[in-house]
């Protein structure tokens, strides 16, 4: 990367008494870009944005903005601001005085602030509730005033930390597009922290994924959901199947009964491995028809989801969920039918621990 | 009653919850609002007897005649007693009383915030101890604690020692105003570190956090947001300083030896040596007035906390 990255992380670790909430991560977030820090709660994703913003201080490490080392700087004199999960609102003031508060600390005069505050509202669509308390506003308006009071200050990064939470899944549809494009506009970077990887996978142009204090992996949303790095990130990232078996040779993996089948890895043989098969790569194929790589299992539970229908299948060690699209005129499955589960060689992803 | 009997009760019973109607709602209202002052009843007894017919009393004393030998003539009532509100020396204690009051909470209010803040970022081990420490005082006897201060005070007690060592000279604080006020701030400061730490700890720290993200340091974030955030419980530490300190009768006379004569005092005086009840009545009312004038205007402002 020639450019100075938005954001530049080295070595960077969080210690909470005995605890590591951040391990020695490295990231870099250039400019412009949409980026979202992924995994379960506890992984460190708030706690690595907190320190962007200048709420926690790292233990070791180097924190650079724009190249401008702010490691310990405080978060008021930093060129980046946050929308917060549960929005902190100021509860005692109006909508445009929540707006302008940023401008008015930064020396604003009141005249301009407010023209500024106002224009921001107008830009989420907000125009009309200036003498609104936030306590008399849904979720959704609260969280259009919390973009507002955060962007109106011009931030060179924005920093939401789970911003959709508590919206409703049809709001929070509407507020991913809307972000997105907002980001789309004002050409800042925005760093997004987030436990939902379909919400990832969605909005962002790069996605971290993060357990346990530690950095598994950076990459695009399909780099991420294609070729995930391990087993965890494969796992966390959408639905799979993680068949554990050893590594035979570059495109032959030996399952843990014994079978065989086609998978391409680069690990010498006798690693340990997974054969990650999302359930929309795998397909059912009527049992004993002359499929090679196919497993031999029973149909379990057979599951409608509209525009597909999830099977479980049964197979002696473990069960597979297998997506199957509806056509019209295909005949489902039903809960017994012997099958065979079959893939493409190029459609799973073989990862280690 | 027999069996078949509750059986044919419950049935009743039931037949009367599925054919609810408005009159049976209002009935039933009516119940839980017998029940209401039943349970309420014991409270309302005891406040009557030994608040509101006192107070009617001395309500009605202060409009009455002092008799030539210093008791009460139920008869020709007159305004005489708050005419002599008007008086210059009256005057003097009131405001006297007042400015001292006033004092006592602005120095409560000014201890008390740094140290309820304090108790909210702390652990909670620390701030449980610190919560015992602020309640102490109260394990011991009030008239206890005005003596200690004033040995602590007096020339040539501790406080006293202390600045001759450290070359200041000897203090000699009791039987002064300064001694009052200390002994006032004494007693009342849990009342305004309670109802302070009650309103600062409820304040959502990510609002704080926000302000340092909005560009305000430190000294704006606690004007701009913690303050405003913490106004009921200054009010209503306010209040339960103030209230208090006006008509404080103890310390004053422990500590201030009575040498300037303030409102509690003035008011006892009346009634005992002066023996002038109508007067002390009408002193009375006016301190009520002023304490019942800040409770209500702390609740029209929406006030908790209390």
């Amino acid at each position: 990367m020639t450019a100075t990255p938005a954001v530049e992380i080295r070595g960077i670790t969080k210690r909470f008494d005995d605890v590591v909430a951040v391990d020695a991560i490295d990231m870099q977030i250039a400019n412009g870009e949409f980026f979202a820090m992924l995994g379960p709660s506890g992984c460190g994703k708030t706690t690595t944005l907190r320190m962007i913003a200048g709420l926690e201080f790292p233990t070791e490490g180097s924190l650079k903005i724009f190249g401008d080392e702010v490691g310990t700087l405080p978060p008021h004199k930093r060129p980046v601001n946050t929308v917060f999960q549960s929005y902190a609102l100021f509860p005692h003031m109006n909508v445009l005085d929540n707006v302008a508060f940023g401008l008015r600390m930064n020396g604003v005069d009141r005249t301009t602030a407010r023209r500024r505050a106002s224009e921001m509202i107008a830009l989420v669509r907000l125009s009309g509730m200036e003498n609104r308390r936030p306590a008399q506003m849904s979720g959704g308006q609260q969280q259009r005033v919390a973009l507002a009071r955060a962007l109106v200050n011009e931030p060179k990064v924005l920093l939401l930390d789970e911003p959709l939470g508590a919206l409703d899944l049809k709001l929070r549809q509407d507020m991913q597009l809307e972000l997105k494009e907002l980001q789309r506009r004002l050409g800042i970077s925005f760093v997004f922290v987030t436990h939902d990887q379909e919400e990832a996978l969605t909005m962002s142009d790069r996605i971290a994924v993060m357990n346990d204090g530690r950095l598994l992996q950076v990459g695009t949303p399909e780099e991420i959901y294609e070729r995930p790095a391990n087993r965890f990130v494969a796992d966390f990232i959408g639905t799979t199947n993680l068949l554990d078996g050893t590594v035979v040779d570059d495109s032959t993996v030996c399952l843990a009964n014994g079978t065989r089948v086609a998978a391409r890895s680069e690990h010498p043989a006798g690693t340990m491995v997974a054969v990650c098969l999302r359930p929309e790569r795998a397909r059912v194929v009527t049992a004993r028809d002359g499929t090679e790589s196919g497993i031999g299992g029973v149909i379990d539970t057979v599951t409608y989801v509209g525009n597909a229908r999830v099977y479980t299948v049964r197979l002696d060690w473990m069960q597979l969920r297998v997506r199957e699209e509806n056509r019209p005129g295909a005949a489902p499955r039903e809960t017994g039918d012997p099958v065979s589960v079959t893939w493409d060689m190029n459609a799973v992803t073989v990862v280690t621990e | 009653m027999s069996v078949s009997e509750i059986a044919t009760g419950d049935a009743d019973e039931q037949h009367t919850v599925a054919a609810a109607t408005p009159a049976f709602e209002a009935a039933a209202a009516r119940a839980a609002a017998r029940r209401g002052l039943f349970m309420a009843l014991p409270a309302y007894v005891y406040l009557v007897i030994f608040f509101a017919a006192p107070f009617a009393i001395v309500v009605i004393y202060s409009f009455a005649t002092r008799t030539r030998t210093g008791g009460i003539s139920l008869s020709g009532w007159n305004l005489d007693s708050y005419q002599r509100l008007g008086e210059q020396i009256v005057r003097d204690v009131l405001w006297r009383s007042l400015g001292l009051a006033i004092l006592t909470t602005l120095i409560c209010l000014l201890v008390a915030y740094p140290f309820a803040y304090y108790m909210t970022i702390v652990s909670t081990t620390a701030r449980n101890v610190m919560l015992v420490m602020v309640m102490i005082p109260f394990w011991t006897n009030f008239l206890v604690r005005n003596y200690a201060w004033r040995l602590l005070l007096s020339s040539g007690g501790p406080l006293s020692s202390v600045t001759e060592a450290i070359g200041l000279g000897e203090t000699d604080l009791l039987f002064t105003k300064t001694a009052v006020v200390i002994g006032l701030v004494y007693s009342f400061l849990p009342f305004m570190i309670l109802p302070l730490y009650a309103s600062i700890e409820r304040i959502d720290h990510s609002l704080i956090e926000a302000s340092r993200d909005l560009y305000a340091n430190g000294a704006q974030t606690f004007r701009r947001v913690v303050l405003p955030l913490s106004m009921p419980g200054v009010i209503a530490g306010s209040i339960l300083v103030f209230v208090p300190s006006l008509g404080a009768y103890v310390t004053p006379d422990i500590l201030g030896g009575g040498k300037e004569v303030l409102l509690g005092s003035y008011i006892v005086t009346q009634f005992g040596t002066a023996r002038n009840f109508p007067f002390g009545a009408s002193l009375s009312v006016v301190l009520m007035v002023v304490m019942l004038t800040a409770t209500v205007a702390y609740f029209r402002q929406g006030g908790r906390n209390l």
